[in-house]
């Protein structure tokens, strides 16, 4: 079975997946960022200053508040309708935690499920979801992102479950491989021999014992999701406008920067690099912390 | 080895079966695909002349038939805003994409390699530390926010470089550093790591047994070796960011395949989204298939122990 993969893809995806950075400790830093980021989530509506999908065109391309011509009334600045940034970098990151959490679990769900069926089962089930994993593996995930997009139609809703559809095949190769091993040992073949039905099995017996491995692969997979949703929202087929969503806030950006208003730029894109860096650092810890299967690869 | 290349002939044909039955099925499953194939605007009359001419009111598998058919003669149809066959587009943009993605490559492999030679070597001291950080960095900070920041640095601010378009060298160099940056990471870590396992191997320990010089060692019987993972994964990767491009391209301006998507996207051109898709895919499954033979080829483990 493992032979009809493609060799290279081998190298690719398993390079990927575990690109070790082996922090030592405790992220700290990291699940701080992160912290904050998903608190200015839950309480946008009461720490944003102002509306942010409303501007005034008389306050357009307002500086941050140290800079010449800048105002303690809009903090970090305005955009090219007069919307004040601040409030649109909080409502931002509501977008980036909602969008990236629930496609994570969406994919995770979807993947884990497809994944534990493919390797339980065997037989023809694993042949055809295999099958499928390795289509899907094969196709650029960006560009089938933006195909799905361009189909369905921009929503965050919509990103969601297109980052879940695109990202799936990732959780549904590396939790296979682990209920092909779990099936080995002793616990599941008692269970066999007991007579417990495949469902009860897979849910009692199997589920609980990847269950780390998804979480693990879910934070590092929160990282790419952010990026995919911002690129996706900056070409625009991701969120769609007013919504303030980072990736949307660059694209807007974008007209002012030759101009020099670099807040509008370099704000948006420090917030969603804040919080990849954060997710990588935290998902490279839990690794190690929890799965010492993963550990040694 | 004849077995081997023709199982994965067969996987790949599957691979290529199941991308164009995903996109046909979710053009058609996801709502009216006429909404997407008619131009904006268009009459009931055209509506009901392009449903009959594309079979639309056809069962499922005629229809599959027919838009598989239509691939292999090379027709995709046509652009609703240049009015030319999307292929002769697709075409025309192809060597933009490839110059900028080979540009992107050679600055990966010239930073990745040498860091990751270095990193291999010095385990655990402070240049591995610093790569490190170059890899953590470089697979987190996303291209779009490598090329902005350029562009406000480099052209905004010093004024050395050109924001967009394309036609000199000095036009290549920030969309190529921009995309190949996060490759650099990958063929930097790639390499540290297969590095570290050639330099633990029974001819490498041979080698400095019979008093060669580490110099030698490294340069002559590890780094050689060490490579064979790094250019399989460099083959895959080019293709890789052909379609990654697409952002990077929207943000300098640069007139390749990843652009074109972008325009496909934003005209509302649906056949030149789908074209872009399907020969994007397929460039993907074909060359991976080519590697895969090659690396067949140059190493018998592969072709064996399977």
């Amino acid at each position: 079975m493992n032979g009809s993969r493609s060799a290279a893809l081998t190298v690719a995806w398993r390079f990927a997946s575990l690109a070790s950075f082996r922090t030592e400790g405790f992220p700290t830093i990291p699940v701080i960022i992160l912290g904050v980021l998903i608190f200015l989530a839950v309480f946008a509506n009461v720490l944003a200053p102002h509306d942010p999908e409303v501007g005034n065109l008389g306050e357009r391309f307002r500086p941050p508040f140290w800079q010449q011509g800048g105002s303690e009334k809009f903090p970090l600045g305005t955009d090219h309708l007069g919307r004040d940034v601040l409030s649109r970098l909080i409502f931002g990151a509501r977008v980036s935690i909602v969008v990236g959490f629930t496609a994570v679990i969406f994919a995770g769900v979807l993947g884990t499920g497809l994944g534990i069926l493919s390797g339980f089962l065997g037989g023809w089930v694993d042949q055809i979801i295999m099958r499928v994993t390795d289509a899907w593996l094969a196709l650029p995930a960006l560009t089938f992102a933006i195909f799905l997009a361009a189909v369905i139609g921009p929503s965050a809703m919509n990103i969601v479950i297109i980052l879940g559809l695109v990202y799936w095949t990732r959780y549904a190769r590396v939790i296979r491989g682990e209920v092909l091993s779990l099936k080995e040992r002793d616990f599941v073949r008692l269970a066999i021999v007991a007579g417990c039905s495949k469902r009860t099995i897979m849910k009692r017996h199997i589920l609980p014992n990847v269950l780390n491995s998804a979480i693990v692969l879910g934070t590092l997979m929160l990282g790419v999701v952010v990026v995919t949703e911002a690129a996706l929202s900056f070409l625009g087929v991701g969120v769609p406008p007013p919504q303030p969503a980072w990736g949307l806030m660059l694209a807007d950006g974008k007209k002012g920067l030759m101009a020099g208003y670099w807040w509008l730029t370099v704000l948006p894109c420090g917030c969603i690099v804040l919080m990849v860096l954060s997710a990588n650092l935290l998902g490279d810890w839990l690794r190690v912390k929890l799965d010492p299967q993963l550990r040694q690869l | 080895m004849k077995r081997y290349i023709l199982k994965r002939l067969g996987y790949a044909a599957i691979s290529l079966i199941l991308l164009s039955l995903t996109i046909f099925l979710f053009v058609r499953l996801t709502g009216d695909p006429t909404v997407l194939l008619v131009e904006p605007g268009a009459s009931q009359a055209d509506i009901e002349a392009i449903r009959h001419q594309f079979g639309l009111d056809q069962p499922l598998w005629v229809q599959y038939g027919h838009f598989v058919s239509s691939l292999v003669r090379g027709d995709l149809g046509h652009s609703f805003y240049y009015r030319t066959p999307v292929l002769e587009l697709y075409l025309s943009r192809l060597p933009s994409s490839l110059l900028l993605a080979t540009a992107a490559m050679a600055f990966s492999l010239l930073i990745g390699i040498p860091t990751g030679i270095m990193a291999a070597v010095r385990v655990n001291r402070w240049w591995d530390s610093a790569g490190k950080v170059f890899a953590l960095l470089g697979l987190s900070v996303p291209s779009f926010a490598v090329g902005l920041l350029m562009i406000l640095f480099f052209s905004v601010y010093l004024g050395w470089l050109p924001s967009s378009g394309s036609g000199s060298v000095a036009h290549v160099i920030m969309p190529a550093f921009a995309l190949g940056w996060y490759f650099a990471a990958a063929h930097m870590r790639l390499t540290r790591s297969s590095m570290l396992d050639v330099l633990g191997s029974e001819y490498v320990k041979l080698a400095r047994l019979k008093g060669l010089p580490e110099a030698l060692v490294i340069a002559k019987h590890a780094f050689k070796n060490a490579l064979i993972p790094v250019l399989t994964l460099a083959g895959i990767n080019l293709v890789i960011m052909v379609n990654v491009a697409v952002v990077v391209e929207t943000v300098f301006a640069w007139p390749g395949i990843g652009r074109l998507l972008y325009e496909g996207v934003s005209f509302r051109d649906f056949p030149v989204v789908q074209a872009t898709v399907i020969l994007n895919g397929a460039m993907v499954v074909i060359v991976s298939l080519l590697v895969d033979i090659l690396y067949a080829v140059i190493d018998p483990r592969i072709r064996f122990t399977r």
